[in-house]
C-alpha cells in the first residue's frame, strides 16, 4: 500500500494529471459528505433529545414539532441521511487514496449534489408535516409523493457515488493484471456492490410509492411494500457496519502502529458480509401475518450465516491489538489493554464502539432468534439495540475516524483533541445509560414509537416511567456530545490554520502471511453474482407465495 | 470464534426443537381479508370473546384507528384464547405485555396468537405499531377473573 501525502493523486505519472484532477477537489467531494453528515447528525441529534425529554414526560411539544414529526426527522437523519453521506465521504476517500485515480471527481460530485437534493426535499417535507410516517414509511401511512421522491433521489445519488467507486476499483484491476486491489478499496467495492443489490429493494418499493401517493394508482400492495422495505433495511444495517469495519481493519492500526492481522482475513470477511447481508431481511417481519413460519426460520438460518464475518472481525481486531503489543515488548491482557492508545480519540472513539457492540451483538441474536422476538418486538428493546450498534460501534467510529479525515483533507491539526477525547467518553457513557434503560424498558413491554406511555395510568404502564428518566438523562449527554464533536470538527477547519507540512495519511499495512491471499478474493464480478443468487433464493419463495395468494390493496391514509 | 459458532448452533437447534416439538413458532398466519369490508365478514362483524364446543375460546378484535374492538374484553380463569386481528385502515400491532400475546397487524391480512390466562387481574392491551396522531390512545383492558 503506498503512503500519500496530500499533494498529487497516487501512481500518476502524467504531469498534467495533477492539475486536471486536482486532490484539492476530491478532498473538498469528501468534506462535504462529511459535514452534511455533521450537520445531519446535529440536526438528528436535537431532535432525538426532545423526543427523550418528551417521553419521560419533561416537557410537551408544541404541535409544529409533534413527537412523531420529529421522530420521523430523526429516524431519516440518523439512519438514512447522516451514515449514507459519512460512508459515501468515508469510502470515496478510501478508494481514491488507496489506488490511483484515474478519471475527474465529477462522477462522486454529481452523486453528491443528487443526494443532498433529496435529503433537503424529503426533509422540508417531513418538517411542513407532509411525511409523518417515520423512517420506515409503512404503508398504507401515505406521505406527499415529495417526500418519497426525496428519498428516492438519496439513494439514486448514492448509486454515482457506487459508480464512482467501482469504475476506479474496475480500471485498477485492467491496468494492473495480478496485482492485487489494496485493501481498503477491495472492503469498498464489495460494500457497494451489496448495497447497490440491496437498494433495488427500496427502489422498486419506491416505484410503488410514488404513483400511489399521487393518486396515479388506487391501492397500495401493503404485505408486498413491508416485504420490500426490510429486503433493503436489513443490508442498510449491514452498509453501516462494513463503513465501521474498514475503519477498524484499515484505520485503527495506525493508531498504535500496528498491521491489519490478516489480508486474506479481511477480504473473506468482506466477501460474506457481500453475500450474506441480503438473504436475512424477514427476521424483521417474524411477527407479521401473510408470511409462513417456514420462511421465517429460514431467514433465521440466514441471519446467523451473517454472524460470523462478525466474530471473523471481533478476531482479527484483537489479534492486531496483541501482536502489535507484543512487538513493542508489552504481554499479558490488562497490559495490552493499558498500553494501547487511550489517548488519541480516534483509537477512543473505535474501541469505545466495539465495547458497545459486545451489547449489540447479544441483543440481535435475541431479536433474530425466530420465535423470541415475541418477547421483544416493537418494544423499547428493539430502540435500545439499534442505538447500541447503528448509535454505538457504527456513529462512535465514524466520528472517531473523522478526528482523522478531517485534519488530513483540511491540511490542519485537529483543533481541541482533549475536547475531541472527552467527546467520545461521553458518548460511550452516555449510550450505555440511554440504551440500557431501553432495554430494561422493553422487557417490561413498553412499546416503540409511542409519544406517551402513561395509558391514563393503567397498572400495566407504570413501571416504564423510570426507565424513560433515565433515558432522558443519557439522551442529553449524547446530545451535549455531539456538540463537542461539532465544535472539533468545525473548529479544526475555522479556527486552526494550515499546516505547511501536510500530515501524510496511510492505511495501515497488512502483516506478512506464509501463504498469500487466494486470487479468487478479488474476483469480485462472481462474488456479487452469488449475493444476487442467495438473495434470489431466499427471497424466490416467500415473493412467490405472497404474490400466489388472493390479497387486497389498501387506499391508504393520512392518520396524523 | 469456535466458542460463537457452537454457541450459534445451540440457539439454532433450541428455537427448532421448539417450532417443531412445542410448534413455538412466531405469529404466522397466511390469510386474508377484504379491509374495506371487515365490519360484514364473519366473524368480525360480531368481535369479541366466542367459546368452542371444546371449551377453548376465539377472540375477534378489529384495529383502527384509534381503538379496537371489542372494549374491555372479559375472560375467564385458565381460557385457552386464540385471538385473530385484524385492521380496516393503516398497521396497527397487537400487544399485552407480561404475556406473549404480541403480533402485527396488517389491512388485508387476518392475525392470530394464542394464550392462556393463568393469572388473574386487569391486563393493558397497547398498539405496538406507529398509526398516526392518536397512536399514544390506542389501548384497552383484557380482565381475567
Amino acid at each position: 500500500m503506498s503512503t500519500i501525502s496530500g499533494t498529487g493523486s497516487a501512481g500518476s505519472t502524467d504531469p498534467g494529471f495533477a492539475m486536471r484532477y486536482s486532490v484539492a477537489s476530491e478532498n473538498l467531494l469528501v468534506l462535504a459528505h462529511i459535514y452534511t453528515a455533521t450537520a445531519a447528525l446535529t440536526v438528528g441529534a436535537l431532535f432525538g433529545l426532545l423526543q427523550g425529554f418528551s417521553r419521560a414526560n419533561f416537557l410537551a411539544l408544541p404541535a409544529q414539532f409533534d413527537y412523531y414529526r420529529i421522530l420521523t426527522a430523526h429516524g431519516v437523519l440518523m439512519a438514512l441521511v447522516f451514515t449514507t453521506f459519512f460512508i459515501c465521504g468515508l469510502m470515496t476517500f478510501a478508494t481514491y487514496r488507496s489506488i490511483p485515480r484515474i478519471r475527474s471527481v465529477r462522477l462522486g460530485w454529481t452523486g453528491y449534489c443528487i443526494m443532498l437534493v433529496g435529503t433537503l426535499m424529503a426533509a422540508s417535507e417531513i418538517l411542513a408535516g407532509n411525511a409523518t410516517v417515520l423512517y420506515t414509511m409503512y404503508a398504507p401511512l401515505k406521505a406527499d409523493p415529495l417526500f418519497y421522491l426525496g428519498a428516492t433521489l438519496l439513494v439514486a445519488g448514492t448509486w454515482f457515488v457506487a459508480a464512482d467507486i467501482l469504475r476506479n476499483v474496475i480500471s485498477f484491476g485492467r491496468n494492473n493484471p495480478g496485482k492485487r486491489i489494496p485493501l481498503p478499496a477491495h472492503a469498498c467495492a464489495c460494500t457497494f456492490v451489496m448495497w447497490i443489490i440491496a437498494t433495488v429493494g427500496i427502489v422498486v418499493e419506491m416505484l410503488l410509492l410514488i404513483p400511489w401517493s399521487l393518486g396515479w394508482t388506487s391501492g397500495i400492495d401493503v404485505s408486498l411494500s413491508r416485504m420490500l422495505f426490510w429486503y433493503f433495511g436489513h443490508p442498510l444495517v449491514y452498509f453501516w457496519i462494513m463503513g465501521a469495519y474498514l475503519i477498524w481493519y484499515n484505520v485503527i492500526p495506525t493508531t498504535y502502529g500496528g498491521k491489519v492481522f490478516s489480508d486474506s482475513l479481511t477480504r473473506l470477511a468482506f466477501l460474506l458480509l457481500l453475500v450474506l447481508s441480503t438473504p436475512v431481511g424477514i427476521h424483521h417481519q417474524f411477527l407479521e401475518p401473510g408470511v409462513s413460519a417456514g420462511w421465517k426460520w429460514l431467514h433465521t438460518l440466514t441471519t446467523y450465516g451473517v454472524v460470523i464475518p462478525s466474530f471473523m472481525t471481533a478476531f482479527a481486531i484483537f489479534a492486531s491489538f496483541e501482536i502489535a503489543a507484543r512487538r513493542a515488548g508489552v504481554r499479558g491482557f490488562v497490559a495490552t489493554v493499558r498500553w494501547l492508545p487511550w489517548t488519541d480519540p480516534v483509537f477512543t472513539g473505535s474501541a469505545l464502539g466495539m465495547l458497545l457492540f459486545i451489547f449489540g451483538g447479544f441483543g440481535g441474536i435475541v431479536n433474530s432468534s425466530y420465535s423470541m422476538d415475541v418477547l421483544v418486538h416493537n418494544t423499547m428493546w428493539i430502540v435500545g439495540h439499534f442505538h447500541v450498534t447503528v448509535g454505538g460501534p457504527v456513529a462512535l467510529s465514524f466520528i472517531g475516524a473523522a478526528y482523522k479525515l478531517v485534519p488530513a483533507l483540511t491540511g490542519r491539526k485537529l483543533y481541541a483533541p482533549k475536547l475531541a477525547l472527552a467527546q467520545t467518553w461521553m458518548w460511550f457513557i452516555g449510550m450505555l445509560l440511554m440504551s440500557t434503560s431501553m432495554h430494561i424498558a422493553g422487557l417490561l413491554g413498553s412499546p416503540r414509537r409511542t409519544s406517551d406511555v402513561t395509558y391514563f395510568g393503567a397498572a400495566g404502564a407504570q413501571s416504564w416511567h423510570g426507565e424513560m428518566v433515565f433515558a432522558a438523562i443519557g439522551g442529553t449527554l449524547l446530545f451535549i456530545s455531539v456538540l463537542m464533536f461539532v465544535v472539533v470538527a468545525v473548529g479544526t477547519r475555522l479556527l486552526n490554520e494550515p499546516e505547511t507540512q501536510r500530515e501524510a495519511f496511510a492505511f495501515a499495512p497488512a502483516e506478512e502471511e506464509s501463504m498469500p491471499t487466494a486470487p479468487a478474493f478479488d474476483w469480485l464480478g462472481r462474488w456479487a453474482t452469488v449475493a444476487v443468487v442467495l438473495a434470489v433464493l431466499a427471497y424466490m419463495g416467500p415473493l412467490h407465495d405472497q404474490l400466489s395468494v388472493r390479497h387486497f390493496l389498501a387506499p391508504g391514509m393520512r392518520t396524523w | 470464534m469456535t466458542f460463537g459458532l457452537a454457541m450459534m448452533a445451540v440457539f439454532l437447534a433450541t428455537i427448532t426443537t421448539a417450532a417443531v416439538v412445542d410448534g413455538i413458532v412466531p405469529p404466522s398466519n397466511v390469510q386474508t381479508i377484504d379491509p374495506a369490508k371487515v365490519s360484514q365478514t364473519p366473524p368480525f362483524d360480531h368481535p369479541g370473546l366466542h367459546k368452542l364446543a371444546n371449551g377453548s375460546y376465539e377472540a375477534y378484535y378489529v384495529a383502527h384507528i384509534f381503538s379496537f374492538e371489542p372494549h374491555h374484553l372479559s375472560v375467564p380463569l385458565g381460557a385457552h384464547v386464540t385471538f385473530y386481528v385484524t385492521s380496516t385502515d393503516v398497521e396497527h400491532g397487537f400487544s399485552v405485555p407480561e404475556t406473549g400475546i404480541n403480533t402485527m397487524v396488517t389491512p388485508g391480512w387476518v392475525s392470530t396468537v394464542s394464550h392462556t390466562f393463568t393469572k388473574p387481574g386487569k391486563y393493558l392491551l397497547v398498539c405496538n405499531e406507529y398509526c398516526g396522531a392518536g397512536h399514544q390512545l390506542m389501548a384497552d383492558a383484557i380482565e381475567v377473573r
